[in-house]
Formats: structure tokens, sequence, C-alpha cells
């Protein structure tokens, strides 16, 4: 009767949904780590990934104007970045404490996301998904072709940003910008480079990955939207980029490693597995993913000497 | 004889008050709920039940209905509650079992407003209480019958449950569904994976699509995050089984059947008897026999068979022949 469920098939199956799981906090994540990076902290993403989930759902959704999902990404990313604009005016304009404002603009997020789903939606929204995206002939190689060839689109999209992120930091001017403004943005400014500009820039890129997020959670993961969806994935996004200690591939191991976990409890709570005959409670094995994010975070020391110096530092100009 | 009129007229306004009293307005209605009324299952049962009611009642003019949707904060919940006690509403519902402890202290400030809670069999009658109504359903019951369909639908004798918490009319549901699964077909294999919350969709969709990866064609579930579970196993082409409300209209190609709770007989019987002055001291449970659960179809075509083991198995808990139980014994 198992027919199909070898340890093989298990690992197969799970590296796929791990990959899909995955992408949502990839995108959150790179978006928070280029901010960060210019020495902006921002704790909206929660709020920013709720309307971008939303908006996207929405528009594509015969409740809405059943548009191609190509239009709810370009929405989710027009909020995202508005909202990333918002939060860039109040933190480096008005130079408003970060965590405070962050926070502020996660409750606006939510409260905004679900007045707007009750006015417009009434209730919950079924988007039909967006088809799955098969490359043809690597897809069917064995193993390997349904991992890592039968995702979707976004999935994709997700994966390669971290590359992208590393040349963007490390190979681009902007890139040096970002970081320069984000270690010592005195000498940055000193230097001629626009302090101010630069972590416009960064906070509205991170609002617009955050929009991306919150539609790849609700048009591609799960097809639907219901109110507050992300259930704090943007503040796990946000506990990533310090568990990757401001690096992309570390963010992106941090990424695959809570998804992974969290697959990895939802199979031993399917198959069943014991321990002398009894069940685990399932409570323990949800908190699982949670704790070992944790465990690393504290045994992953070397982060603070990566931590960019003025994060969290609003940067007044002409003030020496 | 000037105070013979001055004593008429007093008695004639105090009974145009007394009559103005009885004819007060109408009756009204609280109630705070962890969800919003659109969200396919626990709290749209019971407002939906509600709404019934007062259609029932003569609308708006007879039953005044105030509701606070989204309330997963305990603290912010209770301190609606009492709003709504302090606003004089003759009824306050506290729609979930989580909001109890705060109701038990509202309710002996406010001895003269009814309030109600559920899921719950305890009425505050062994703490001197005497103004609270307790509810709970029997999902295991509808569960049981659900079961017995899911078990003769499934092709690849794999199903898979989408669980939130182990608690509640949640678990009752899921322990009622594993019986009628066992005693149709013992050889379907069962898998059981809870995702912690009430609400999260994604951690539903996640737990779908883990179960499809195991072999599952046909799914149940509970709470109002499983319509990400829906989509996934309607994207996948199985079948789902419902329960709290009915779910087949936004799916119909995957919802056979939605085990779905009736709240309005509970909910007038209350109303009568605060009408009456009781108010409260009674603990009510929505069952098959009461007309408390009741099923609601879809478009999926249900073979005749299924339909009459379904008949069958909900005759049999009538009859008392089939007895399901609420705990499952390891």
């Amino acid at each position: 009767m198992e027919e199909g469920r070898t340890l093989l098939d298990i690992l197969v199956a799970a590296s796929g949904l791990t990959l899909a799981a995955a992408a949502p906090f990839l995108y959150a994540a790179l978006g928070e780590l280029f901010a960060q990076r210019s020495g902006v902290l921002n704790l909206g993403v929660e709020g920013i990934m709720l309307m971008g989930a939303f908006t996207s759902v929405y528009v594509i959704s015969d409740k809405g104007f059943g548009a191609h999902p190509l239009v709810g990404l370009l929405v989710a990313m027009l909020v995202g970045g508005l909202l990333g604009l918002l939060m860039a005016v109040v933190s480096v304009t008005l130079q408003a404490e970060q965590g405070i404002s962050g926070i502020g603009l996660t409750l606006f997020g939510q409260g905004m996301s679900t007045l707007l789903f009750r006015v417009l939606a009434g209730g919950v929204i079924v988007a039909g998904g967006v088809e799955k995206l098969s490359i043809p002939l690597l897809s069917e190689l064995p193993i390997v072709g349904s991992v890592f060839f039968r995702q979707d689109i976004l999935t994709y999209g997700a994966f390669a940003l971290v590359p992208i992120s590393v040349w963007i930091l490390n190979r681009t001017s902007w890139g040096l910008q970002v970081r320069a403004v984000g270690q010592n943005p005195r000498a940055a400014d000193a230097m001629g480079v626009n302090v101010a500009r630069v972590r416009y820039q960064t906070v509205i890129l991170g609002g617009v990955l955050a929009g991306v997020a919150g539609a790849t959670l609700s048009m591609a993961l799960t097809g639907v939207f219901q109110e507050n969806m992300t259930a704090g994935r943007g503040f796990i996004a946000v506990a990533l980029v310090y568990f990757g200690g401001w690096s992309p591939w570390k963010v992106m191991a941090g990424a695959l490693l809570f998804s992974a976990a969290n697959n990895l409890q939802i199979w031993v709570q399917v198959l069943d597995v014991r321990i002398n005959d009894a069940s685990i409670p399932p409570n323990l094995l949800i908190m699982m993913p949670y704790v070992l994010t944790i465990v690393v975070l504290i045994f992953a020391r070397e982060r603070q000497k990566r931590e960019p110096a003025a994060l969290t530092k609003p940067f007044e100009r002409g003030e020496n | 004889m000037k105070k013979l009129v001055l004593l008429i007229l007093v008695v004639a306004l105090l009974s145009m008050g007394g009559m103005t009293l009885a004819q007060d307005g109408p009756f009204r209605v609280a109630i705070v709920m962890p969800s919003s009324i659109t969200d396919i299952s626990w709290s749209q049962a019971i407002y939906d039940g509600l709404v019934e009611v007062q259609t029932a009642m003569g609308g708006e003019g007879a039953l005044e209905i105030a509701y606070t949707e989204g309330m997963f904060d305990v603290a912010a919940a209770a301190e609606t509650l009492r709003g709504y006690a302090e606003d004089g509403y003759d009824l306050v519902i506290a729609h979930g079992t989580q909001y109890g402890t705060s109701l038990f202290d509202m309710a002996a400030d406010f001895p003269e407003t009814s309030f109600a809670w559920g899921t719950a069999t305890d009425t505050g009658v062994d703490a001197g209480l005497t103004n609270i109504y307790a509810y709970e359903a029997s999902a295991e019951e509808g569960g049981y019958v659900n079961g017995v369909m899911a078990a003769l639908m499934t092709d690849a004798n794999v199903i898979g449950v989408v669980g939130p918490v182990e608690a509640g009319d949640a678990l009752l549901y899921i322990n009622g569904f594993i019986q009628g699964v066992e005693a149709t077909n013992p050889d379907v294999e069962l898998l059981v994976a809870y995702t912690g919350s009430f609400s999260d969709v994604a951690a539903g969709t996640d737990v779908a699509n883990t179960h499809i990866a195991a072999g599952a064609d046909v799914l149940t579930g509970t709470s109002q995050m499983v319509v990400g579970a829906i989509e996934a196993i309607q994207t996948e082409g199985g079948y789902w089984f419902g329960t709290q409300s009915d779910q087949s209209p936004e799916w119909p190609d995957a919802v056979v059947v939605s085990q779905v709770y009736n709240w309005a007989p509970v909910l007038t019987d209350m109303i009568e008897r605060i009408q009456g002055g009781e108010l409260g001291g009674v603990a009510y449970n929505l069952t098959l026999e009461n007309g408390g659960q009741t099923f609601v179809f879809g478009n999926v075509t249900i073979p005749a068979d299924v339909l009459a083991a379904a008949g069958e198995a909900a005759a049999g808990i009538l009859s008392g022949e089939i007895t399901v139980a609420r705990e499952l014994s390891e």
C-alpha cells in the first residue's frame, strides 16, 4: 500500500516543498538585507507583505479585475514600493526611531489590508493560483527534475535573486555606496555619496521585494487571501537577515533551514513517527523550526562583527 | 378628588411606562468572534445563525446584532465584551473557548446581563453564577459521517487530516472523522497533522501539500486556516470534506460535503429564556438529533452507495446504534 513512499520519494517531495516555502522568506529577507546594509531597520515588512498579498490576489481574482498574474505581481511591487517610500520618509527624512516606525507600518498594513479585504472582497479570495512552470527537458530529469525544475516562476525568481544581490552589493558602485552608507555614513557623505538618497533607494527596494514576498505567499504558494495570512512571516524574514549575518547566501541558507525544519516536522506528523511507540505531541513539533532558529542565532556569534555599524542610526548631514 | 385624578394620572403614566418598557426596542445581542463573519467556518456559522434568528423574529426591529470580528487577542476581546455589557446588551456572546476566564469575572459584575460562550459546557453554576449559557457542538457525530463518505471516495486509500490545534470542537470533529473512516474501510491510511494555528492559511497549505505528496487524494480539516488546504486539494483534483460552514461555493470541484453547524435553534432558545427572565444556567449541544448539525452538499457528484452509507451512519448515530467516542483510545 505504501507504494511511492520510499525515503527517496519523501526526500524529493520534501525538498520541493521546502524550496517553495522558502521563496516568500527569501524575497522579504533579501529586501530587508538591502535596507539594513544601508543602515535602516525596517520592521514594517510584515505589513508590506500583507498589502502585497492582498492587492495581488485581489486584482487577479474574479472579485477584483480578473487580471493576469503578472499584473498582480506588478501591483504588489508598486504597493510595496509606496509603503517602502513611506517608511523611508519617516525613518530617513524625519529620522523617527526605526524600530517603532516599522512596527507602526506593520500595524498599518495589517489594518489596511483587513479593511480593504472586508470592504472590497467580503470574504476569502480564491485566486486560482499561478500555473507551475515546468522547465522543458530539465523537469524530466530523475529526482532533481521534480525538485528543482517543477516550481512556480516566483520560486525561481527568489533563488535567482540571491546571486544577483551578492553581485549588486559586492560588484557594483551602487552596492559599494549601500555598504558605505551602512558602515560609515559620515565618511560616505564626505566622499560625495548622498546618504539619504541611497537609503531611500534601499528601503523602497526592500518594500518592493516585501510586496513580491506577499504576492508569492498569496498568488503562488496558497492561491488564496485571508485576513492576516502572513502570520508573522515578515518578522521571521527580518530575523533571517540577522541569522544570515547580512550575507545573501547565508540568508538563503537560513530561509532553507527554517523551511526544511518546518516541512520536516510536518512529515514527522504525517508519517506518525513514534518514539518508544508514542506519538510526538504536534505542539512540540510545530515549535521545532523556531527553536532551531534561536539555537543557531545563539551560536552564530560572528554575526555581531558583521552588523552594519550605522544600523538603526539616522544620519544628520553637516554635523561635525 | 384632585388626589384621585393625580393618582389616576400617575398610574396611567406608570402603566404607559410599563408598556413602553415591554416593547422597548429590539432584543439586543452582541457577539465577539476570533475570526471574521465570512471565514466560512467557526465565526461565520454562528453569525449566519444570528441572522437567521433575526429574520425569523422580524428583522432589525426585533433583534439587534452587534459584532466584533478578528478578536484573536484574548485581552482585547475581554475589553470588547465588557464594553458590550456596559452598553446594556441583553445577551453578550463570547464565541471562543479562549474567552472563558474573562467572561466569568464579567458575569459576576453584570448580574442583569446574560452571557453565553462556547465551545464549553461550564455555565458557572458551581461558581455561583446564574447568568451564563454554554454551548458546544458534538462535532464528532458529523465528523463520523464525513469519515464514512471519505473512506469510500478515496482511490488512493490515503486520507489526510489538516488540524489546527488538538483541542475543542476541532479535535472532536477529527476524532469522529477518524472513527468513521476506520469503521468503513480499515485499509485506508490516515495521515494526521496539525498546523498549531487556527488562522495561519499558509501553514494549512504546507500541511495539505505534504499530505498530497504522501499520496493522499482526500483531505479534511477544520478552522478558518483550512482555506489554503482546500485550494491545494482542489488544484490537485482531489476531494475535501468540510466542517462548520458550507465551503462548496468557493471550491465547487473539491468540496464533497460540509458538516454545517446550525446555531439558530440554540440562539432562539436562549433568547426566549432570557425574555422569560432566565439569564443562564443551560448548556447546549449541537447534535444531529436536535438539528444543530446538518450536511450541505456541493457540486461534486456523489455515488449512490456513498450517499446510502452516509445515510446509514447518520441514522445509526440517531438511533444510538453507533456511538461515536469523543476521544480516541490509543
